[in-house]
């Protein structure tokens, strides 16, 4: 009963996202519109680390938290690429997962999106020329858009979602 | 011939509502998460993307895989037929009772397990060896539940037992009806897959038991599939819902009374997902060993109803 | 009609085992003799079909054979009808099987020897159910057990056939003599003829009653299959061929039930409710065990088995009930338990002889006969996996099955008799009940385990990665029992309308039944119609298919499975069968009693380097433990203590000639 009272005094504390475009983002390519009118209310997101420090992990772990709540935009985490629309990639793609990754994208059905999150999943951040790293996650699956930050904040990577979904006003009204 | 129209009526009513029950749960819950969530009608935009969405298919799977999806909308579709809704006149009996729904019930759940064995995925087969024996030891709770109420309204039909304790409402003043009651609400958690039983929103394979055996399917199967659950949550909280307390439902084809029966089994699944949400908000899932212990709990509660309803006659 | 139907079955069986036996060429031996048996399983369905529409009984006597015993009697009545055309039903389709199974063993005279046996074994089964005395009961019981004895250790590579054979003729044997025993006392000093007994049966006392029940259920238990008698069975089985496993399953184990309906039902007269309420708790009791072994076990066909006798113990139950009912004098009430029964007799000889069928498919393209060994078999054999779906999906009894029919009688048959009964059962029905349902959600496990781990996902091993389908007349052999499948579970009141005249004629009228396409029987207040149950089920099912067609965008694209990413998918990352049923067996550890043996192999220069662990699992058989391992030592300590007589002295011996022969004559003037 504790429980419920605490919540009955905690009440809603989703904070609508900032209101104004996030530097953050870079759209990699023309969204595909089919896709996007797709997925334009309802996304299933699978994130898969390439071998990331967890930082954007730990980041990407408050999406769907009561802070940033990314279900009111109609988004969810998926356990399996096959109920996935959109692959969440983090990391410099390290020898060890490059070929699970470039599977996780051949398991996922089409249409689909992938989403790079962080610096090194662009240019492999602090990791680039390591001998342990194949390359930035473009160099194994096609990329739609890119969050840079290290780690990028939660509010920059759901207006990153949404930029690729181009639902990016939505996302300011919040 | 308008028990047969009232029929259909009544399936499609349930078909169309599933969504927005899971829709609603998951929206209580997020707002009892201090979060803003989706709205109720999430669930239908879900299910609109995934069946235009493309699929993949395992080349490890066979003619079963394909085949699955079909039978388990096909039996939980044939199982909703049988369940009054608003109207207490059942076309339903004449083709079958409580122990045939939960028998095709079983038969959806067996063709879940078999798609899950089917592409050889070390997940599918945990999935379906929990689920099955999960399901096999509901069995037991969900037979002697009906009998309870069986004894009481002579037949274990649907439109008679909701019609008896219609017209005789003092069946229902005793332990037996309550204890029924929570025996029958421990065993839906269970068929349903909910919290303690099993938690809908996991993610850690391990930890699954309905969602493990769907992890291989994509587009429209996938969408099936989780429409399908979404019936079966539905027609066992109107299940709940109409055995326990009937009244509200319409007696008469009268327009007005069933528009009234329509409300009224709207509002009381509305508060059998509410008490759902809260329940799965307060509890955690329980390890898969100690889900024979909550079972064997409704067990005896539903041994209990079934005998107090001898001494009670 | 039914004479010449009788005849013409009798000489196609003789003819079989003399074409099998003198026929020069070894395939056209197997060919005549299985055509026989064809020609005689179908002559004896039409004997019980005519029967069963007639209504006309019909006898016959003759002292020309086992004069001193009596002589043969005899009678076809519904009851013994019914089970002719069990035995018939299940015999056909193993005659056409075994053509295309057993070509391999063409030339041999083991073949020619399993042919002979089988066409005896079927006229042994044909003739138990006519015996109208004892003589001819128990000579046609022997020339059963001896035949289906001698099949079950025919195949020398098989492993343990020498031991199951012998744990089957011991038990055998055991309840001949308990039978024998049984009609001595039944009949009372008169004629050891049945009409005898029925007519002297009133006159039995309390205790003379007691012992022919307890000797009746003792010799007729153990040849269905009834805890604590069962042991033989999950050994015999798996041993026969597989036609003749179908056989052993599908009706000699119901010729156990047709012996206890004769006996109970027929010539005794009604028993106290104390028996009824053993027999049914004899049947929970079976119908549990049987059940959670075959979740466990491995090997394909004892799976199968302990399926087995999990359904006896179902018919029990109905049995039971029956037995109750009619002790509290609710005619009606044990009318329709024994008509359950009865049905349930038929839907298990139907589906277990199409899955012992197709699991000789399986064994016979495969090459192994362990779950584990096996896997993926639905791509290589995918008629014999559709034709074994049905099988199972009967087996779990779900609509629009026959298992289900049955199952769902069985339901409304307890709570029937909750409802109208004496308090006394106010606990025992509702346990029954829910008894039941927990062996019915177990049964699913077994199913959904023995299909998927069978015939989905990857093979295990080289044997089912390169196995082949069955040849079309073993195929075809399983079609037949597939299609009864399907008719009787469509439309149940075929068979429910023959079995209330079987039942009738016992004396247990059931009045007017309604003989429409769905099932509703007097004092039950549902309905079941299966086909309207099949037909919503399409219906849906083709709305599914046309809406998933017409998605717009639907491409499919085929792939690797989903494991994660991982770099290969092997057939070790499957679930293994010992694996599926790994939750029950821990919720049941207390019946299972697991035993875990590790052993460590280390590299002999020191202990801290592994070579290999072994781990081995197992179920202790405790029931054997415990109840025959006591039995089997006395047995030897006798045999010990009797053995001291075999000193070598001839002079011993000749004395023991004429002592043996005063103690028989002391013993004659006593007795008489």
């Amino acid at each position: 009963m504790q429980l419920f009272t605490k919540i009955l005094r905690t009440g809603v504390v989703t904070e609508p996202l900032p209101d104004r475009s996030s530097s953050a983002v870079t759209l990699a390519r023309e969204i595909d519109r089919r896709a996007q009118t797709l997925f334009g209310r309802a996304l299933a997101i699978r994130q898969v680390d390439a071998g990331s420090c967890n930082g954007c992990e730990l980041e990407i772990a408050g999406l769907p938290g009561p802070v940033y709540d990314m279900e009111r935009f109609g988004l969810h985490f998926v356990a399996s690429p096959r109920h996935a629309d959109m692959l969440l990639v983090t990391g410099p793609v390290t020898r060890n997962m490059a070929v699970p990754l470039r599977k996780t994208y051949d398991a996922t059905p089409d249409p689909k999106l992938v989403v790079a999150v962080g610096d090194c999943a662009r240019t492999c951040g602090v990791f680039a020329g390591s001998y342990a790293v194949v390359g930035p996650v473009d160099r194994i699956v096609p990329v739609d858009a890119y969050i840079d930050g290290c780690p990028p904040e939660p509010a920059d990577i759901l207006q990153g979602i949404l930029a690729a979904l181009g639902r990016l006003d939505a996302g300011r009204r919040g | 011939m308008t028990t047969v129209v009232l029929a259909a009526a009544e399936l499609l009513f349930l078909a169309i509502l599933a969504p927005a029950v899971v829709g609603y749960v998951r929206w209580l819950k997020a707002r009892l998460q201090s979060r803003r969530g989706a709205d109720l009608f999430q669930p239908y935009r879900e299910f609109r993307k995934t069946f235009a969405k493309g699929m993949v298919i395992a080349d490890t799977a066979s003619w079963l895989f394909h085949l699955a999806p079909y039978v388990v909308v096909a039996s939980t579709v044939a199982a909703a037929v049988l369940v009054p809704v608003f109207s207490a006149s059942q076309a339903g009996d004449q083709f079958g009772d409580l122990f045939a729904l939960m028998a095709l019930l079983i038969l959806g759940t067996m063709f879940l397990a078999l798609g899950g064995l089917d592409p050889g995925t070390a997940f599918g087969g945990m999935g379906s060896s929990r689920e099955m024996t999960v399901a096999a030891l509901t069995e037991p709770t969900l037979a002697i539940a009906v009998l309870a109420l069986a004894l009481t309204a002579g037949s274990s039909s649907l439109g008679v037992i909701t019609g008896t304790l219609l017209t005789t409402p003092a069946n229902a003043i005793g332990p037996g009806h309550a204890l029924a009651f929570a025996a029958f609400l421990i065993a839906m958690l269970a068929e349903t897959g909910r919290l303690p039983v099993d938690n809908p929103a996991t993610h850690l394979e391990l930890t699954m038991i309905h969602e493990a055996m769907i992890l291989e399917y994509s587009g429209p199967y996938l969408a099936l599939l989780e429409w399908a659950a979404a019936l079966k949550l539905t027609l066992l909280l109107t299940l709940a819902a109409n055995l326990f307390v009937p009244w509200g439902m319409a007696t008469s084809v009268g327009a007005a009374a069933l528009a009234f029966g329509l409300v009224v089994v709207v509002a009381k699944i509305a508060v059998l997902a509410t008490l759902l949400a809260l329940l799965e908000t307060r509890v955690a899932k329980l390890r898969l060993f100690r889900v024979p212990e909550l079972l064997a709990v409704s067990f005896t509660l539903a041994l209990l109803a079934a005998t107090s309803s001898f001494f009670t006659r | 009609m039914i004479g010449t139907a009788l005849a013409s079955a009798m000489a196609a069986f003789a003819a079989g085992a003399v074409f099998a036996l003198a026929w020069p060429s070894g395939a056209g031996a197997r060919r005549l003799s299985l055509a026989s048996a064809f020609a005689g399983c179908v002559a004896a369905l039409v004997l019980g079909v005519d029967m069963l529409d007639s209504g006309i009984s019909w006898t016959w006597q003759s002292q020309a054979v086992l004069q001193p015993l009596g002589g043969v009697s005899l009678r076809v009545d519904p009851l013994g009808a019914f089970f002719v055309a069990i035995v018939a039903l299940t015999g056909a389709p193993a005659s056409l099987y075994a053509l295309g199974y057993l070509r391999e063993l063409d030339g041999r005279l083991r073949g020619r020897a399993v042919h002979a046996l089988f066409n005896v074994f079927l006229a042994g089964m044909c003739l138990v159910p006519l015996a109208d005395n004892a003589a001819t009961f128990l000579f046609a019981w022997e020339v059963m057990a001896l035949s289906s004895y001698l099949l079950v250790v025919s195949d020398p590579e098989q492993e343990g056939a020498a031991a199951a054979g012998l744990w089957y003729a011991v038990m055998t044997h055991a309840g001949f003599l308990a039978l024998l025993a049984a009609f001595v006392m039944l009949a009372q000093n008169g004629p050891l003829e049945f009409p005898a007994m029925r007519a002297a049966a009133g006159t039995l006392t309390p205790a003379a009653q007691s012992t022919s029940v307890l000797l009746t259920l003792a010799a007729f238990g153990s040849k269905a299959g009834l805890v604590p008698l069962h042991v033989w069975l999950p050994r015999a089985h798996p041993a026969a061929p597989s036609h003749v496993s179908a056989l052993m399953s599908g009706a000699m184990v119901k010729l156990g039930v047709y012996g206890t309906i004769r006996v109970l039902f027929d010539l005794m007269p009604p028993l106290s409710p104390w028996w009824g309420g053993a027999v049914l708790a004899l049947g929970v009791v079976t119908a549990l065990t049987g059940v959670l072994y075959s979740v466990a076990e491995t090997h394909i066909k004892r799976v199968l088995a302990y399926s087995t006798v999990e359904n006896i113990g179902l018919i029990f139950v109905g049995l039971g009930f029956a037995l109750l009912m009619r002790a509290y004098d609710s005619g009606v009430l044990a009318a329709m338990g024994l008509v359950v029964a009865l049905l349930h007799t038929l839907n298990h000889a139907v589906f277990k002889s199409l899955l012992f069928l197709a699991a000789g498919a399986v064994v016979h393209g495969a090459r192994a006969s362990s779950l584990e060994a096996l896997g993926g078999l639905i791509k290589r054999m995918p008629h014999t996996a559709a034709l074994c779906l049905i099988g199972v999906l009967a087996l779990a009894a779900v609509p629009p099955l026959n298992g289900f029919t049955s199952e769902w009688l069985t339901f409304q048959l307890l709570l029937a008799g909750a409802r109208y009964t004496a308090p006394s059962l106010a606990i025992m029905l509702p346990l029954a009940l829910a008894a039941v349902a927990l062996v019915a959600g177990l049964a699913a496990v077994s199913a959904v385990r023995f299909f998927g781990i069978a015939f989905l996902a990857l093979p295990r091993t080289d044997g089912a990665r390169d196995a082949h389908e069955a040849p079309l007349t073993m195929r075809a052999a399983m079609a037949m029992p597939a299609l009864a499948c399907v008719v009787l579970g469509l439309v149940p009141t075929l068979a429910v309308t023959q079995l209330t005249a079987v039942v009738s004629d016992l004396g247990l009228p059931m009045g007017q039944l309604d003989t429409g396409l769905a099932l509703s029987l007097p004092l039950i207040g549902s309905r079941l119609w299966p086909i309207a149950i099949a037909a919503l089920m399409a219906a849906a099912a083709i709305a599914a298919v046309l809406g998933t067609r017409a998605a717009r965008g639907r491409q499919v694209r085929i792939d690797a499975a989903w494991n994660c990413g991982r770099i290969a998918q092997s057939p070790r990352s499957e679930y293994t069968a010992a694996a599926f049923a790994e939750p029950l067996k821990r919720v049941f550890t207390g019946f299972y009693r697991p035993t875990h043996e590790v052993t460590v192999e280390v590299h002999p220069v020191s202990p801290y380097f592994v070579r290999a662990i072994t781990l081995r699992a197992d179920l202790a058989p405790w029931m054997e433990q415990a109840i025959y391992a006591p039995v089997v030592r006395a047995a030897q300590r006798l045999s010990a203590q009797a053995s001291r007589l075999h000193t070598g002295s001839i002079h011993l011996y000749l004395a023991l000639l004429p002592a043996a022969l005063l103690v028989l004559l002391l013993l004659g003037r006593w007795i008489r």
